[in-house]
């Protein structure tokens, strides 16, 4: 059968802040563009996780009237606190001086990005912006000649088997003279498009992190509004790195939230459980206990930083934000960033357009002149030093490189080896035991879930494929203990004993789109595809 | 002829349900807000009949701010033809909504009125009745099956024990339950389509209706939470918990 299309001029793949900058851009460029965003959430910010503080440098750019237009950032940090926990219970600040500036948050803002991607649809529709939620992007269209010319749209109603149900809606072809991708981390698109396009060419392998969040409603006689906490240090050991978050945000409100490297080696790590355990560290209980945990989820970061940036433009389209990996790993912030790839990739659009050209050529020039170059380029040591010198010495050459030199040390530091290659088998590892949660600073997995409003149309095909089936029974079980179990936040995957033997029960209906099953499988054999749109976290206020 | 489906704006299905914390409602801050389930099934099953040619034409209403014109426009892309907004500073309560829907009949003199049985936030399954009492109008109430023949409509509700079909002189109230079907996506061009169907918004004021308190919210509180279980080893030791930890053998 053959399907419906349907013609736009821009196509935008994700409602987050790099694709509706973008859109809102190109709108402020030319009024009469026909611009269309699909997301696979079911509204917009439903499926976004941030800390979040938020630097509104791009923000300013897009709309210089930002405050009177009302955009949500009404927590301004007023004052910075970094800690290194030293073990469960005793912890050292870092005075000012010596923390990189890049740590730094004078001018942001305490938001939650969700919130604030819902303001910025609402700008992006009030200039004419078609913002279509619930709709996934399932596949990459190509032309002829092998130009991006859209995307096809999920089907709706297909049951376990992949046969249609009674509410069966085929998906349409999104067709559009250019298309922009801005998925966010580890987006199955882009994925496909990096390969198809050699975009990562001659580029340091992309890393990742996995961040887990929990908002808290506090002791309004504890709650300083205003007040950014960050440090590292316990429950984390050995080559386990990361660091956590505590912000004092608006109405009685902290996020609280742990980042961990994706490329610990130790398969018995399960970040969820970190996370736990970090609440109870007297840093944070202090300020959570007698508190009531109202949100929970967790989300993929990319944060390989300048060395693992991809090209971004390629014919027919370009790849934003995360899903290339703007984010500024060094300040920990990527809204910013974000945004102003989605602005220049607008304007690079939008020349293109004026002059008839089949690819947006003019963007790299135009990054390379912008701050964004600058930023990303002056922080492109940070990561791979914590990498390479540890926690201690890469500390303090970051300190050294940011406070000093601004990021203009004259060497790069490269980090080769992918994030999912350093795990270690189970004989090689010590075995971690975790102790159980108390449930008044500590909850357990499933609980958890349940706050994050996740829902997936229980009758359809599974998410999350296997590329081999037989993967978790030959490879993951007997020589990693099956690390998705723990890996992954949601409880989605679980290995099952009966009279059978083992066997691998994955559980799409919890997953939260957070992507780490897709980067730290240690054979890359768990390929995420987007469920029936609409599905995934329901995120009220993260 | 005409039917008139009513929605009503309510906190997604999918998302939790947290009191204030000084216990004086549900906290509705940046919560996800949808149509109500049954609101739904009462479109699909006017939009059907519709397709049917049962009926010429799909009128939906909705009470409530102006955030309620989502859902208007939600069911214009399921179908619907027009929505009305009755636009009212709070959510009313169902005797108010009654009258207003009660106007809007008398203005629209629709053929058949279709709504959900009850909404999940309040959960008091009594505007259709009301509404039913109130225009002297045959209902037929928690629907899994409507046939239209000539001036009559014939309802099959879900009772107690099983079901009961009842034959209803046109014009006539009918409310959904669950199982009368399945609501359909809206396809993306419909929904491009829906933000140009017209839309009228009119107040109680305009239709005459004047809005009555007769109940007053003194508190809401959210369900005990289930403290944590435990496992145990044996049979007798079950027994045993049971008898004196429990006291409930």
């Amino acid at each position: 059968m053959e399907r419906e299309i349907m013609e736009f001029d821009v196509l935008i793949i994700g409602a987050g802040p790099a694709g509706l900058a973008s859109a809102c851009r190109l709108k402020q460029l030319d009024p009469d563009l026909n611009i269309c965003v699909v997301e696979k959430g079911s509204e917009v910010g439903a499926h976004i996780l941030s800390g979040a503080v938020i630097d509104p440098k791009a923000l300013a750019e897009l709309f210089p009237d930002w405050q009177e237009m009302g955009a949500p950032l009404n927590t301004p940090a007023k004052q910075d606190e970094i800690v290194l926990l030293k073990d469960k219970t005793s912890s050292i600040k870092i005075p000012n001086w010596a923390a990189p500036k890049s740590m730094h948050n004078q001018g942001n803002y305490i938001a939650s990005l969700g919130n604030f991607a819902r303001w910025l649809a609402e700008q992006a529709e009030q200039l004419g912006v078609e913002v279509f939620p619930s709709f996934t992007a399932s596949e990459v269209l190509y032309d002829e000649t092998g130009r991006v010319k859209g995307i096809l749209t999920g089907d709706m109603g297909i049951d376990a088997n992949n046969m249609p149900k009674d509410t069966y809606m085929q998906g349409m072809e999104l067709h559009a003279r250019f298309t922009i991708f801005a998925e966010g981390c580890r987006g199955h698109l882009g994925k496909e498009l990096i390969n198809q396009f050699n975009l990562d060419q001659n580029k340091d392998p992309q890393h990742y992190a996995i961040g887990l969040k929990e908002l808290w409603d506090i002791d309004p006689a504890k709650h300083q509004e205003g007040l950014v906490i960050h440090g590292s240090g316990w429950p984390l050991e050995g080559d386990t790195s990361g660091g956590f978050f505590l912000y004092h945000t608006e109405n009685n409100q902290v996020a609280v939230g742990l980042i961990i490297d994706l490329n610990y080696s130790n398969p018995w790590i399960s970040p969820f459980d970190e996370f736990q355990q970090l609440k109870h560290h007297p840093t944070l209980a202090q300020y959570l206990e007698g508190g009531k945990r109202v949100s929970y989820g967790a989300r993929a970061i990319a944060k390989g930083g300048f060395n693992s940036l991809p090209k971004m433009n390629f014919p027919g389209g370009l790849l934003i934000g995360c899903d290339a990996g703007t984010l500024n790993f060094s300040r920990i912030k990527g809204t910013h960033t974000a945004m102003k790839s989605g602005m220049i990739a607008a304007e690079a659009i939008h020349h293109a357009l004026t002059n008839s050209n089949d690819d947006a050529v003019t963007f790299e020039q135009r990054f390379k002149e912008s701050w964004l170059y600058t930023e990303l380029f002056s922080s492109r040591n940070f990561g791979p030093a914590l990498h390479k010198f540890g926690r201690w010495i890469g500390g303090a050459f970051n300190t050294l490189d940011q406070n000093l030199f601004n990021g203009k040390i004259p060497l790069t530091l490269h980090d080769r080896q992918e994030d999912h290659a350093k795990l270690q088998q189970v004989t090689e590892s010590k075995t971690i035991f975790y102790p159980k949660p108390d449930g008044k600073l500590s909850f357990d997995k499933l609980s958890s879930v349940f706050l994050s409003n996740t829902n997936h149309e229980e009758d359809q095909p599974c998410h999350l494929q296997l590329s081999k089936e037989d993967i978790p029974l030959t490879v993951n079980i007997p020589l990693y203990e099956e690390p998705a179990q723990r890996y992954c936040p949601a409880g989605v995957y679980e290995v099952i004993e009966d009279e059978e033997g083992k066997r691998l029960q994955i559980n799409g209906q919890n997953c939260l789109h957070c992507k780490t099953c897709d980067i730290k499988d240690p054979c890359q054999n768990i390929q995420w595809v987007p469920p029936e749109g609409g599905g995934g976290p329901n995120y009220p206020n993260m | 002829m005409k039917i008139l489906v009513a929605v009503k704006r309510v906190i997604d299905y999918n998302a939790k349900v947290r009191v204030k914390a000084d216990n004086t409602d549900v906290d509705l801050n940046n919560t996800k807000m949808a149509i109500n389930p049954f609101c739904e099934i009462a479109v699909e099953e006017a939009i059907r009949l519709k397709e049917a040619g049962s009926a010429s034409e799909v009128i939906v209403v909705s009470i409530g701010p102006k955030a309620c014109q989502e859902q208007i426009r939600t069911a214009l892309a399921l179908g619907a033809d027009r929505g009305i907004q009755v636009e009212t500073a709070d959510y009313p309560e169902s005797l108010n909504v009654a009258k207003l829907l009660a106007q809007v009949v008398r203005d629209e003199q629709p053929g058949l009125i279709i709504m959900g049985k009850q909404a999940i936030d309040s959960d008091n399954n009594q505007t259709g009745q009301m509404l039913s009492a109130l225009l002297d109008m045959p209902q037929g109430t928690f629907a899994s099956e409507v046939k239209l023949e000539g001036d009559k409509a014939q309802v099959t509700r879900e009772v107690d024990g099983g079901l009961q079909t009842l034959s209803l002189n046109l014009p006539a109230i009918i409310t959904t339950d669950l199982r009368l079907n399945e609501p359909r996506f809206a396809s993306l061009p419909n929904i491009m389509k829906a933000k140009r169907k017209p839309l009228a918004v009119t107040s109680p004021e305009t239709l005459g209706v004047e809005l009555k308190q007769h109940s007053t919210l003194l508190k809401v509180t959210p369900p005990t939470e289930r403290s944590a279980g435990i496992l145990v080893n044996s049979v007798d030791e079950l027994v045993e918990k049971l008898k004196n930890e429990a006291k409930v053998l």
